[in-house]
């Protein structure tokens, strides 16, 4: 059985296979689908779907709720994300297991808001204040996007830490066919639950790369701050509290960066070029390279899931490689600014982008000098 | 039998942290005995917090405790009466609180959501500096109104109460029946809010002059009064909601998209179709369907739809890859068959028509006149379709079929499945693929 599927579907099915019960958006172009799924298939599921008066109230509700311990998602796009930005912080703060669905369209602004993009990768990773980290996740197309939110959901309780989707536009509003078998969650997405006779803390000074389980308001007395606290959530400002929570905060993530990290790593042997790319910009990716392969040239392909914390395990090991990288993103080339950053100059880094909205031509990529 | 409660303060955390006369610790005591009187259990109690000095309120709780961001706190209480429906949220907030976030009140006040705002409302903004906030009266004097507060103060009560707030009270620190007020807030079942004027000792009654007395006197000269000023009782937004659910179900009408393969195709190579029409005229629709009929003759496709942001004016334009292997990029700009029904359509393909050579073919609707194309121009002669020719949502069918049957892609027999199988307009669709044998007209020479 096949069946003919978009992206926002294949998200908003994840989600509810995730056992997603409570959903709050804003409508926005190119993201409402994934609520109008969500407010029609929650209710007789025993789900809550809302639609907040905003934003900001959107993601607020959604981390009130996974603190009263349902399993939440929302879904918005570039200017939501803007609005989501001081929630961000909270939910990394307060150690949120959120899910959010980043339907990337052209900015700046208000933008062009049917016309698809990336430009909001470096943004996710550092809009929110005091640059913590968070994960984030691009899938390279409507399957992906289904197995990718399952990810999304297991991580973010793997972590308690907000995951985003950083999908497009094209992703979710293209058709695709889809083999319907394929589209079942390959883990098990598992929320630990502080035990009832274990005391209340947030974190383990002894171990600040542990994630402790999350409290249950039946079981213990919760103390959820956005203030910088001590791990029974107190207020505090003492020098060595304050360095073990932001400790902990960051290596939580980077001590294991190894369980985040996701890819698709296609070398060829004597490639002298690397292409990388991510979520939609992959699909022309993979049209180059075996343009390329029909012109007598291999190069070897690197689609990225994982884009931060940045996946630098595979980069390196990839790059090693080769003497060439082209990096291929709809935006700016704000990607490329980490491949040159672990390149440190021993590359020529090449860097194809897009910023008229088109699909990038395999051409252009052809074309870059790196490949032919 | 447990023992009953006495106090809900945390003795290891007293004493309260505030001015001396601050009434912020006065509506706290009063906020203790009301929960002493309910005996509520801490675990059903979430104090919500967020910025300001009474932001500092929830530690010295018994209860459970959320701190969150400035003005934020009614969408934290709103999730967590959604997540917890039979525990007694109470937001704690400042008057600058709901100056920031003044839209989730009226939003929460609107929707009856089953929580509890306690405004610690002083006229300033005790924590920065005291600075001037939505409510200090006009005249007042603050570190950012040097010479007197020039905009009106927003009525908090009357704000919640006219977008439906369930349940709205005003009161002082100074009232001896505020913590009574306050356990009837926490009991109402929905949105109730208390609006409680006091005394910021630092700022604003310094700078002001400003005493119990003088906030009788404002009351007085606002002609505003206090007590519980409306009580309705009224289902929550949870008790609604859940009531409404099993609904949803007959409402949404969803049914099964999954596509078993029937048919066989001969195509070998991946060919792009672009069908150019207008909005209104069914045009997406009938691409979708053309597309699961390839799903059924065993094809990969993708479909992208574009249209303007206003949807029903304008252009409608499917593009759809047909291809014998699964599809990895659905860039390619030009279309290997153009089809083109109506003027919009035209003019938002019209780009692409001088890029479009020999290899290409364009089906195009004969009434729309002379195109300038490099490409092999078939033309669709829906006068030929007889009654169906007033019809133009029809037109989109019509001309799939015809260019199927013509391109041999596929079965016409998979689109027809495809079709009929939307059986509310299986006798259009029945009509429309007869009537699309003969639209086509025959090629010269």
């Amino acid at each position: 059985m096949r069946e003919l599927m978009n992206g926002a579907e294949a998200i908003s099915r994840a989600a509810l296979d995730c056992g997603c019960d409570f959903f709050a958006g804003y409508p926005i172009t190119p993201a409402t689908p994934i609520l109008l799924t969500m407010v029609r298939e929650l209710p007789i599921r025993g789900g809550i779907a809302v639609q907040a008066e905003d934003e900001i109230a959107a993601i607020g509700m959604c981390i009130g709720a996974v603190v009263g311990g349902r399993r939440a998602m929302t879904a918005t796009s570039g200017p939501g994300i803007s609005l989501y930005s001081e929630n961000l912080g909270l939910a990394i703060m307060g150690e949120v297991p959120l899910v959010i669905i980043d339907c990337q369209r052209m900015g700046p602004a208000t933008g062009a808001a049917t016309t698809t993009a990336q430009g909001d990768i470096q943004f996710l990773r550092w809009g929110t204040s005091g640059g913590y980290p968070l994960i984030v996740l691009a899938p390279p197309d409507v399957e992906g996007c289904y197995h990718t939110t399952v990810e999304a959901f297991a991580l973010a309780e793997r972590f308690r830490t907000p995951v985003i989707v950083a999908t497009d536009k094209e992703t979710v509003s293209t058709y695709a066919t889809i083999e319907c078998e394929t589209l079942k969650p390959n883990m098990a997405v598992q929320r630990p639950i502080l035990p009832a006779d274990v005391p209340y803390r947030i974190f383990d000074p002894q171990h600040l790369d542990n994630v402790l389980p999350l409290a249950s308001m039946d079981t213990h007395i919760l103390r959820f701050n956005t203030s910088s606290h001590d791990p029974e959530g107190y207020l505090s400002k003492d020098p060595d509290r304050l360095s073990e929570l932001n400790e902990h905060l960051e290596s939580k993530l980077l001590h294991h960066r190894e369980e985040v990290e996701r890819y698709s790593y296609q070398p060829e042997n004597d490639a002298s070029t690397l292409l990388i790319s991510y979520g939609i910009a992959a699909g022309s990716m993979q049209a180059a390279a075996s343009q390329a392969r029909k012109q007598g040239t291999v190069v070897s392909t690197l689609t990225l899931i994982t884009l931060w914390p940045v996946p630098e395990d595979i980069l390196e090991s990839a790059m090693a490689e080769v003497s060439t990288v082209v990096v291929i993103e709809m935006n700016n080339g704000q990607y490329a600014r980490e491949i040159e950053r672990l390149s440190r100059g021993r590359h020529e880094v090449l860097s194809v982008t897009s910023k008229n909205g088109l699909l990038i031509q395999p051409e252009a990529i052809l074309q870059s000098g790196g490949v032919l | 039998m447990t023992e009953a409660i006495t106090t809900y303060l945390d003795q290891q955390q007293l004493p309260l942290p505030f001015c001396p006369g601050c009434g912020h610790a006065s509506i706290l005591k009063a906020l203790d005995r009301a929960l002493v009187k309910l005996q509520l259990k801490p675990e059903n109690v979430v104090l919500v917090t967020d910025i300001g000095c009474v932001g500092l309120s929830d530690k010295f709780f018994i209860t459970q405790a959320f701190h969150g961001l400035h003005g934020r706190s009614i969408t934290y209480a709103s999730g967590l009466a959604l997540a917890q429906p039979s525990k007694n949220i109470i937001v704690l907030i400042g008057d600058g609180g709901i100056g920031i976030g003044g839209h989730h009140l009226i939003n929460a006040a609107r929707r009856n959501m089953n929580l509890s705002v306690l405004v610690f409302n002083n006229f300033n903004y005790g924590m920065t500096g005291g600075e001037h906030s939505v409510t200090t009266p006009a005249g007042g004097l603050t570190a950012t109104t040097l010479v007197g507060q020039i905009e009106q103060p927003m009525d908090i009560c009357a704000t919640a109460a006219v977008n439906g707030g369930s349940f709205i009270a005003r009161t002082t620190s100074f009232d001896n029946d505020l913590s009574e007020v306050i356990s009837e807030a926490i009991t109402h079942p929905g949105f109730s809010l208390v609006d409680i004027w006091e005394l910021c000792t630092s700022y604003y009654a310094v700078k002001n002059k400003f005493g119990k007395k003088t906030i009788e006197e404002t009351l007085e000269r606002l002609s505003l009064e206090t007590g519980i000023l409306q009580k309705n009782e009224v289902k929550s937004f949870y008790t609604s909601y859940m009531e409404k659910a099993s609904a949803v179900q007959k409402a949404a009408s969803t049914h099964d998209h999954r596509i078993e393969i029937s048919h066989a195709s001969q195509l070998e190579q991946a060919v792009k179709i672009s069908l150019a029409g207008a909005a209104g005229e069914k045009i997406i629709s009938a691409a979708r369907a053309f597309g699961q009929g390839a799903v059924r003759s065993g094809l990969y496709v993708s479909q992208r739809d574009d249209y303007p942001v206003t949807v029903k004016t304008g252009h409608s334009l499917a593009e759809v890859i047909l291809s014998p292997s699964p599809i990895k990029y659905t860039g390619k700009r030009i279309p290997d068959v153009l089809i083109i029904l109506f003027k919009e359509g035209l003019q938002k393909v019209a780009g692409l028509l001088p890029a479009l050579t020999s290899e290409q073919c364009v089906y195009l609707n004969a009434e729309l006149g002379e195109i300038n194309t490099a490409a092999r121009v078939r033309l669709l002669n829906f006068q030929h379709s007889g009654a169906l020719h007033r019809r133009k949502e029809a037109y989109a069918v019509m001309a799939l079929a015809a260019v199927l049957n013509e391109e041999d892609w596929y079965p016409v027999e998979a689109y027809q499945a495809a079709l009929l199988s939307r059986k509310r307009f299986a006798k259009q669709y029945t009509a429309a693929l007869d009537a699309a044998k003969r639209v086509l007209e025959p090629t010269n020479g």
